[in-house]
């Protein structure tokens, strides 16, 4: 049999920088240990995935992303994904909610309602949240710099259900690192949004121990421009900054690491993205046992949910994302993740409607029943390529990690504008990687089409959102006791200059009905406000 | 080459207008239009209108470049071209980029907007259209 030539084949390089043979055997694999390395389902360094039997015993969860306008609105939309078979729920908050501002803010003109829901007292989240069944379903808040005051809301409306603390599951995104790289929403400075992250993994392992109080978005770092490599070191860069944190409040690393959740991005190359989340979680069982000393297995599983990222989706041929949507999730569904969530086919657009919500749903139910997906567990194991390229990327991560490392950390790095010079750079070159036609885009710069312009529906935006808000708002002001919110805003004051845990204080005031505005406020005359590097 | 009159380089202002954190195509904006060889200030995110405008005039600009992803490009780009008028900045080319639906760029433009740039323009097309719209104000 004669050798296939390979010199006269276009070379592949990956997004990450990884070169790809067109063949891979034995060989590329032969250093490498079965039982060290790679390893059962279940047990360290878990590279197959964290349980023993993966999907064959459980489907990953299934999540979308929703919540509009009112609390109300958004109820009957939690109620509506809950009847067609969702297990969770995933709340999208309006800008202004997102950033600390109330509704009657002069900057929250023209915001209120538009991208999620409203939330400006524990009376909207009450609203928001009745009857859903608190106890049987885990939520998952997407709030960064003021979760803090979110997760009380939930507990206080957690406890008017009548489920007790220890009974509530559900995760604050609380990534602040992240923020600060790539969408967007941070209001204070580093150092002290990262004390109150602390403050809330301090209460919640000591209060809330099902409750995840921060999830790593390596997400929203991908889709600001990082490669996967970046992606995943800079999540895991920004999470032992987390939980060195914590760490320095005296808690044991076991305490608190299996409650740390990621957040992660799939668009791009299946293989790059399927070696990228086995390589993440070998990395990070050696990263939290070897570096931390951790001792117990469930502290050093890399758990997560990913999906389909909104990076890979185009305007042009909308349709194609539906497609596309499918891969991303047989891609998740092949790296072992534990929740899944899907971009809608119209989010290179506008806001999810119901229908294409409703088809990212099916894809996911589709590809978990129909399609084997649930047969076996890490399918992809011991194949010559993914076990090498899994190598490689764990390679990469851990170098891309030291270069963070050497400049001083994540927060340095953060600080400084270093990360989100990288990342900008490299959407920059990506980009026009995709204009000149060299990464191909299918749709974009092939197979184009004339196309009709219309054939999106659009989520309108509601004016009278804001009004009924802004009238609710006052009417809450009014009946409320004034002595009692003072007090308590007096009182988480006291707490934010020193070194006290103020979860307990934001828990007094939310009780009191104080707005998400005035306890934001607190915080920002305590702590002032981040001044973003833009020097790019 | 990129000049503006006078023979000095093209002066941009790239800002994010509102709440909205979506920075990346902006971003990408000020890397292509450093690279043609244009000086670009970029405001970073949260600026109000006020801010903008008055980050134009300060820094002297040719050409004023909203980016907005939140779906409020209508009021914020009616209220900028207000403004713009007012402070007697209407010799900016103004541009408009991000989220905007194609049944928008009427109106955008109806307002006095320059160009409007939706997610997918060409790079190469805008820095095209601020060249030309300079050369000919020159």
């Amino acid at each position: 049999m004669s050798k296939p030539k390979f010199d006269e084949l276009k070379e592949v390089i990956l997004e990450s920088g990884i070169e790809v043979k067109p063949l891979y055997g034995p060989d590329d694999i032969k250093d490498l240990d079965y039982e060290k390395e790679i390893g059962q389902p279940g047990e360290y360094p878990f590279t197959r995935g964290i349980h023993p039997l993966m999907y064959r015993k459980r489907p990953w969860t299934m999540r979308q992303y929703s919540g509009f306008g009112t609390a109300k609105e958004a109820n009957e939309r939690f109620k509506w994904l809950l009847e067609q078979g969702q297990t969770a729920l995933n709340v999208a908050f309006d800008l202004p909610t997102q950033l600390g501002l109330d509704s009657d803010d002069p900057r929250a003109e023209r915001e209120v309602g538009r991208v999620g829901m409203a939330i400006d007292t524990l009376k909207d989240l009450e609203e928001a949240l009745s009857d859903i069944p608190i106890d049987q379903i885990s939520t998952s808040l997407t709030i960064n710099p003021v979760a803090s005051i979110m997760l009380a809301m939930y507990l206080v409306v957690a406890e008017k259900h009548g489920v007790a603390w220890d009974q509530v599951r559900g995760t604050t995104q609380n990534d602040i690192l992240k923020e600060y790289i790539g969408r967007g929403t941070w209001v204070f400075p580093v150092e002290p949004s990262i004390r109150l992250i602390g403050d809330m993994v301090e209460f919640c392992s000591q209060n809330v121990p099902k409750f995840n109080p921060f999830s790593v978005c390596g997400y929203h770092i991908r889709e600001s421009g990082a490669t996967p490599v970046q992606e995943m070191a800079y999540a895991f860069e920004i999470a032992i900054t987390y939980i060195q944190e914590v760490l320095k409040r005296g808690l044991g690393i076991d305490d608190f690491a299996s409650r740390i959740a990621f957040n992660f991005d799939i668009h791009g190359n299946l293989w790059e993205q399927v070696a990228k989340f086995r390589a993440g979680r070998r990395l990070w069982a050696k990263i939290i046992k070897e570096r931390f000393g951790a001792e117990n297995p469930r502290s050093m599983i890399l758990r997560m949910i990913a999906g389909g990222g909104g990076g890979g989706l185009t305007i042009q041929q909308p349709e194609n994302n539906i497609v596309r949507g499918a891969y991303y999730a047989l891609i998740s569904a092949l790296s072992g993740t534990q929740t899944m969530a899907l971009c809608s086919y119209d989010e290179a657009y506008t806001i999810p409607s119901k229908k294409a919500a409703l088809i990212s749903l099916r894809t996911m139910q589709i590809l978990a029943d129909e399609m084997g997906l649930r047969d076996t567990v890490d399918p992809l194991g011991g194949s010559y390529y993914v076990e090498w390229l899994t190598k490689e990327m764990e390679r990469k991560i851990e170098d891309c990690m030291k270069k963070v490392e050497e400049i001083g950390g994540m927060i340095k790095a953060v600080e400084s504008g270093f990360i989100q010079s990288e990342v900008s750079r490299q959407a920059y070159l990506q980009e026009k990687k995709i204009q000149s036609g060299e990464i191909p885009k299918i749709g974009v710069n092939k197979y184009i089409m004339e196309e009709e312009k219309t054939q999106i529906e659009f989520h309108a935006f509601n004016p009278k959102v804001a009004e009924e808000q802004r009238k609710k708002l006052k009417e809450i002001k009014a009946q409320r006791n004034e002595n009692e919110v003072e007090e308590a805003l007096l009182g988480l004051e006291k707490a934010a200059q020193t070194q006290e845990n103020v979860m307990p204080l934001v828990l007094k005031a939310v009780r009191a009905y104080a707005t998400l505005g005035e306890i934001s406020k607190v915080f920002k005359e305590v702590f002032g406000e981040f001044k973003e590097p833009v020097g790019l | 080459m990129a000049e503006a009159s006078g023979g000095k380089r093209i002066r941009v202002l790239i800002a994010k207008p509102g709440l909205d954190g979506h920075d990346r195509g902006a971003k990408v904006v000020v890397h292509t239009l450093k690279d043609a060889g244009m000086e670009v200030i970029y405001t970073g995110l949260h600026k109000t209108i006020e801010e903008i405008v008055k980050a134009a005039s300060q820094e002297d600009v040719d050409v004023i470049g909203l980016s907005i992803y939140s779906g409020a490009h209508l009021p914020l780009s009616k209220k900028l071209m207000e403004m713009v008028k007012e402070e007697g900045l209407s010799d900016k080319l103004v541009l408009v980029g991000g989220n905007i639906p194609h049944q928008d760029i009427k109106t955008l433009l109806s307002y006095g907007v320059t160009g409007v740039f939706p997610t997918g323009a060409k790079l190469d097309d805008i820095v095209k259209f601020i060249k030309e719209g300079i050369e000919g104000k020159k």
